[in-house]
């Protein structure tokens, strides 16, 4: 008996030794419905890491498994997550577009052994949910806190806040209202509106009744942004010269052409730009924009995707290919490289990316093309939320 | 004060483009009495037309709505004479499956055509910018907006009450076998109605796209406001939904002003109130 388990020990041993793996490597995203354009960019950031580096790690070859979770559903994406952990016998998990469906993987990761890297999720809290948690993407208060200081550069103290009035749109407006106050600003008046507001005129109106210098607004990317942007412009408060302050998600990339003229101008801060002028980018944008079919569709989501499959692969790197998250997750604690959007550590105390936030504004390029044209660089911004969260 | 008008300006606004939207919802739902959960699609589809009509051939828009409406008619006829036909007097929950399930076909199609991101209509010149009432500025489409919710009124209203199409449409109505046996072909009747609720939701799609961008999405994502106006105006009745939505637009606008952080509350309050006290919308007629 002794023999034989010494004997079943020493072929397991060997048997993982002696051959090459094939790691997989479990995506969850919305890859249909309505948020599919996200999805879509998860996946061409991910196809344009294997396009760049390949897919082996040593002699370990990267599957990636796809799961689809149209929109928001934790109850699903907990569920899918399982699957691919217990079925598929995924090594690592990735993706999460929406923060709710990160929030509900998490409590999987220390049982099943197995490190999370967020592709895109971007509220403060997810990291403290378990150990095993590593983002890449940004978080809202990461992203809305500069431009406090932008609005204060050009002479503004009184600000009125706009936000949708759902999580991260909370976190946008503390995240406003903490930084400019820090710089001696005061938000006059704070508004949060429904989700699904169509006309925004009335909105529009209060902003111009509180006297505001300037408006900070946050609204999820998609077809509302648009409609709220026009109603500023029509309103006459871009031309009664309100200022107009916001987090980049406001100016995605894939936005701009049907915002058109309406957006220029626009200045936001955000972690990247898919116009960011470096080698780095412009390897990664050919890459994408070939992974992706259309390139007027590449957006923010791609480059989590990205930097999300090269921390993967350092941790396959630093555990050969076994199954050790603790090992995996502690190898890239502190890790820097230069990602597309710039310099970027990963934070051995949060695991979160400390990055560079840049300034953008809205401008058409030689080509005719809208494009977001940073014009300011934040240096090693982490996530101030964070402190907000232990609270 | 110049907050009020402020307010009744953007009530108004709102109100009419809602009705132009929804009043083809309307002449389905109560002349043809169809619950059409596809409006939404073919307001979409008209869209998507004027969209690829005037930013990629480059056309006037003009031009562009007009092929947006015929576009689309010719688009719904097939699906009128093969799939609508069927579910004529059919009980409700068959018509909301068959309709939800062409929305849900219709979705996936845009989606493959046109792709996932947001269509813009380009504006013409004239109705660019944004026109001074003296105390503040409001878009000039949105008074196109109004200007086309009144004429779409009017002209819906004589359609329907002074001509001699518009008698034998309620007489089919009212009675689809004592009309044909009349000799009212009610095929024809149904067919040319349900063109003309279908072009109106094209219309309404092309000159709402300011409001509500296009995007494949679109077909679910009002469905609910629709059909809110037309069970609260009384559905197949003009008037009806033209109060309704003044009506609706004026609560949603003042509250949005007032209390943005009740959200839709007084909006669908205002719904709960006026179907328990009108069960059959405003101006809905009996059966």
């Amino acid at each position: 008996m002794k023999r034989l388990v010494a004997a079943a020990i020493a072929a397991a041993v060997l048997s993982s030794a002696a051959y090459a793996d094939t790691i997989k490597v479990g995506v969850v995203g919305p890859f249909s419905g309505p948020f599919a354009l996200q999805g879509k960019n998860f996946k061409a950031g991910i196809d344009a890491y294997f396009a760049i580096n390949g897919n082996k790690v040593g002699d370990d070859e990267i599957e990636v498994i796809y799961r689809d979770v149209p929109q928001a559903d934790p109850a699903q994406s907990k569920a899918l997550a399982q699957e691919l952990v217990v079925r598929e016998g995924v090594q690592y998990l990735a993706g999460f577009y929406f923060t709710p469906d990160a929030m509900a993987a998490t409590p999987l990761l220390e049982q099943a052994n197995v490190p999370m890297v967020i592709m895109n999720a971007a509220t403060s809290a997810i990291v403290t949910a378990s150990p095993y948690v590593v983002r890449t993407s940004f978080t809202t208060w990461q992203t809305s806190s500069p431009i406090a200081k932008v609005a204060k550069d050009g002479g503004v103290t009184k600000v009125i806040s706009v936000v949708s009035d759902y999580g991260p749109g909370i976190d946008a407006e503390n995240a406003f209202k903490t930084a400019f106050e820090k710089e001696g600003g005061t938000v006059v008046e704070a508004i949060r509106m429904p989700l699904s507001t169509n006309d925004f005129s009335p909105i529009m109106q209060r902003v111009r009744d509180s006297g505001a210098e300037a408006i900070f607004a946050f609204l999820p990317s998609g077809p509302t942004t648009l409609g709220f942007v026009k109603a500023f412009n029509e309103n006459g408060l871009k031309g009664a010269g309100i200022k107009f302050f916001g987090p980049g998600d406001f100016t995605q990339e894939s936005d701009l052409p049907a915002l058109g003229d309406a957006g220029l101008g626009l200045q936001t801060t955000f972690h990247y730009s898919v116009s960011h002028d470096s080698p780095e980018n412009k390897t990664f944008v050919e890459a994408a924009a070939k992974a992706i079919g259309n390139p007027a569709e590449l957006s923010f989501p791609s480059v989590g995707a990205f930097d999300g499959m090269y921390v993967i692969s350092k941790m396959i790197e630093a555990t050969g290919g076994e199954q050790d998250a603790e090992k995996a997750v502690e190898a890239v604690k502190g890790l820097s490289w230069t990602s597309p959007r710039g310099p970027v550590t990963i934070d051995p105390e949060s695991r979160h990316i400390t990055q560079n936030i840049y300034l953008r504004e809205v401008v058409k390029d030689a080509d005719g093309k809208y494009i977001n044209k940073e014009v300011q660089t934040f240096e090693k911004q982490g996530d101030p939320g964070l402190a907000f969260v232990k609270k | 004060m110049q907050t009020v008008f402020s307010i009744a300006i953007d009530a108004l606004a709102y109100g009419m483009v809602l009705f132009v939207i929804s009043i083809g919802l309307s002449v389905t739902m109560g002349l043809m009495r169809v619950v059409n959960l596809a409006h939404g699609a073919f307001a979409m589809i008209g869209g998507y037309l004027a969209s690829y009509a005037a930013r990629d051939l480059g056309l006037g828009y003009a031009i562009a709505t007009l092929i947006a409406v015929i576009g689309t008619i010719i688009i719904a006829i097939p699906i009128e004479r093969f799939l609508y036909r069927r579910i004529y007097g059919a009980p409700e929950l068959t018509q909301v499956l068959m309709t939800i399930g062409i929305t849900f076909c219709i979705i996936g199609i845009a989606n493959f055509l046109f792709g996932p991101t947001l269509k813009t209509i380009p504006l013409p010149q004239t109705l660019q910018g944004s026109a001074d009432l003296g105390f503040r500025s409001i878009a000039t489409h949105r008074i196109f907006a109004i200007l086309c919710g009144l004429v779409v009124a009017g002209a819906l209203w004589f359609f329907i009450e002074r001509t001699a199409f518009g008698i034998k449409l309620r007489a089919a109505v009212d009675n689809a076998a004592m009309a044909a046996a009349l000799g009212v072909r009610t095929e024809v009747v149904y067919a040319v109605s349900f063109a003309v609720a279908v072009g109106l939701a094209a219309l309404g799609g092309v000159v709402g796209a300011e409001l509500l961008p296009v995007e494949p999405y679109y077909a679910l994502r009002y469905m609910v406001t629709f059909l809110v106006v037309v069970a609260v105006g009384g559905a197949g009745s003009i008037p009806g939904a033209l109060i309704a939505c003044l009506l609706l637009g004026a609560i949603d606008t003042t509250g949005r002003y007032l209390a943005p952080e009740y959200g839709e509350f007084f909006f669908y309050l205002a719904v709960i109130l006026i179907v328990t006290i009108f069960p059959r919308g405003l101006a809905g007629r009996l059966k």
